[in-house]
């Protein structure tokens, strides 16, 4: 069983949703990053997405496009995005790379494939890489054991989700609404259709992201969806502190109050 | 009785690319998902179109009578004796309304916008000129219109800022990034991606996802099928090269692509050197980049070792863009092209060198295909002639003109 698996059938097993963490590798720090990662598995966290940071986040919101422009000002390399994962995945938790299409392209496929699995990566989630475009990456993720999620989005027709679930392996990522990441007051209604009409495609769990930030939210999602994203809620609480031990602290309290959510 | 049109539905279809927008290995789409449905409505709508005689005609009557085509060719009997004596001939896209060729792909759009049922435009901008375009369309067809330009753009080309505000779009400086062109495409896509149900992104050049580089690239090859004509009656023969500035590489494609099957006609594309190659600032990025994936599409980039987008720098915005439409790079490698690099001070002894011995002030942005036209000529000799495309106007340069040349 994958590590990605072992957490959804947990997760199943207790009645509850999962709780998916997003953090930019090298954001505060290459160790800021690792430090804060580790504290959101502690609070509570089951899946930890780290961000390979990019010059050109074309699907993020101003929170995320902060936090990844400081990475890269920091000098965050791919070295430091594995490392961090390295770390993170020591603590148990099931690590995966959220990234643009272009770094693992450079990069090499095999090569990113091969290097993530030996840091103990459970997969990558590829926002901007169409199935259409998917196949070499398919394969090289299959040798590598290494799980291949996809988005869908509330405007993708049904032919489409046939084909963007075909593509994945682990989960797949439901974008809850039309627009770029960050946080949002209320959430769209179109994210419950989509999981359902996703699930009619597909047995693998489905997760939710895009605008979530707090427990009852968290709440609101976990009842028809299999985990629940957040990311940009824990960027703003590292971006708001007035130094590292604070922004631990409310990092920590934001995973406690979304892990009771998703277990509400 | 309906007056014959002047384009045809053969001049928009222009060859390539395959069913998944691909020019060989370049091009394709690597986008959110979120986007897709909008690209194949796009795409769905605009095969429509094409076909549409009544599309053709509404096109073609706004071409003719408010964007003022066919553009003539001038030649530029003293400018050439700059270029050892080669017949130099200008194709004058700056005569057209908006003073750049860019008017041609967005009339072309906005009509689409109204097929596609959408109601309002938005626009990135680098020189301004397609941010001035698109707000002239939006303001002439009745959509509101929103265009994104980076801060540093909006500084150096205030007076196109002016220009957009007067025909009533809101322009929205973009400070992320290096705060040129590559962040305003950015911060378009993140609006697109939000307000899809009523929004239209008019793409400014052949760059992009599909079907981007395929429509731009349509409503763009009206300059080289009128060009082609025009050099054919003045000259009884055809060019020996075509020479045309390159940055996303709109209006290169646009003379290109009538000549691709003259396989006797050199085509020469001029890049952004900026300061010179080994200063590391400039827009080379089919002359020094590498392939990689920049907004939505495979082709050559300007990146590090990592992937990450390096800055380009340009004297004129208009080419100051780390990557370059997908089918440049695929006639680049094919060789049925030709890039160079022209750096900020060839490009401006050129526009000076225009302006005093023809009285046409051009865009910087074509002043690189000008310096690359006077290099050509003394290499191909007296005897050969040189299409030029002259693509915009120089009239929105004149503040970095008079900083350049102390005026």
């Amino acid at each position: 069983m994958t590590t990605l698996q072992t957490v959804f059938e947990k997760a199943r097993a207790e009645k509850r949703a999962a709780l998916v963490g997003y953090l930019p590798a090298g954001f505060p720090s290459a160790e800021g990053a690792i430090a804060a990662a580790t504290t959101m598995v502690e609070g509570g966290c089951d899946v930890i997405e780290i961000g390979l940071p990019y010059s050109d986040p074309l699907m993020d919101g101003p929170t995320i496009q902060d936090a990844v422009h400081r990475a890269l000002v920091n000098g965050t390399r791919i070295a430091d995005v594995l490392r961090t994962v390295e770390a993170v995945a020591a603590t148990g938790a099931a690590t995966l790379v959220m990234t643009y299409w272009n770094p693992v392209d450079r990069y090499g496929l095999e090569r990113f494939a091969r290097d993530l699995a030996a840091a103990g990566g459970a997969g990558t989630i590829t926002p901007d890489l169409t199935p259409e475009e998917a196949g070499p990456w398919l394969e090289a993720s299959a040798a590598a054991g290494i799980d291949t999620v996809f988005l869908v989005a509330p405007s993708s027709t049904d032919a489409r989700i046939e084909k963007v679930v075909r593509c994945c392996t682990g989960f797949v990522y439901a974008a809850s609404l039309m627009g770029v990441t960050g946080a949002r007051e209320t959430l769209s209604a179109a994210a419950e259709g989509l999981v359902k009409r996703t699930r009619e495609h597909t047995g693998l769990p489905v997760c939710v992201g895009l605008g979530v930030s707090n427990g009852a939210q968290a709440a609101e999602v976990a009842a028809y969806a299999d985990g629940v994203i957040v990311g940009s809620a824990f960027i703003r609480r590292l971006l708001d502190a007035p130094d590292e031990a604070a922004g631990l602290a409310a990092v920590r309290e934001l995973a406690e109050e979304l892990a009771a959510g998703v277990r509400a | 009785m309906s007056e014959a049109t002047m384009l045809s539905a053969a001049d928009l279809a222009g060859p390539g690319p395959d069913e998944h927008g691909r020019f060989g290995i370049f091009g394709g789409r690597f986008v959110p998902e979120a986007l897709i449905p909008a690209l194949d409505e796009v795409e769905k709508v605009y095969r429509e179109a094409r076909n549409d005689p009544e599309f053709i005609r509404e096109l073609d009557h706004l071409l003719r009578t408010y964007a003022g085509r066919p553009t003539p060719i001038t030649e530029a009997r003293r400018f050439a004796e700059h270029a050892g004596g080669a017949r130099i001939l200008l194709k004058r896209e700056d005569l057209n309304h908006t003073g750049a060729h860019k008017i041609n792909n967005v009339l072309g759009q906005a009509l689409l916008t109204k097929r596609l049922g959408k109601t309002r435009v938005i626009a990135e901008t680098g020189a301004g000129q397609h941010g001035v375009a698109t707000a002239t369309a939006a303001a002439l067809l009745g959509l509101e219109c929103v265009i994104y330009m980076g801060a540093v753009d909006c500084e150096r080309q205030a007076l196109n800022v002016a220009r957009m505000k007067l025909l009533g779009a809101e322009v929205v400086p973009v400070h992320t990034g290096s705060k040129t062109l590559k962040d305003a495409i950015n911060e378009a896509f993140r609006d697109w991606v939000t307000n899809v149900d009523n929004t239209h992104y008019v793409f400014g050049t052949v760059a992009g996802p599909h079907p981007f580089p395929e429509i731009v690239r349509d409503f763009a090859r009206i300059i080289g099928v009128e060009a082609r004509r025009q050099v054919l009656e003045l000259t009884g023969r055809l060019p020996d090269a075509v020479a045309a500035c390159v940055g996303g590489g709109s209006n290169a494609i646009g003379i290109f692509h009538a000549f691709l099957d003259d396989t006797d006609v050199q085509l020469h594309g001029y890049e952004a050197a900026g300061h010179g190659l080994e200063s590391g600032e400039h827009a080379l990025t089919l002359t020094a980049g590498s392939v990689g994936v920049l907004h939505g599409a495979r082709t050559y980039v300007l990146q590090d070792d990592e992937g990450q987008t390096i800055e380009s720098h340009s004297i004129s915005a208009g080419l100051d863009y780390p990557g370059v439409g997908p089918e440049h790079a695929w006639l680049k490698d094919s060789g049925r092209a030709v890039y160079h690099g022209v750096t900020d001070e060839a490009a401006m002894e050129a526009f000076a060198l225009l302006a005093r011995t023809e009285g046409i002030i051009p865009a910087i942005e074509s002043s690189h295909a000008l310096a690359g036209a006077l290099e050509l000529g003394r290499e191909l000799g007296p005897d050969a002639t040189i299409l030029v495309n002259l693509s915009g106007r120089g009239d929105k340069d004149m503040g970095t003109a008079m900083k350049y040349f102390n005026l």
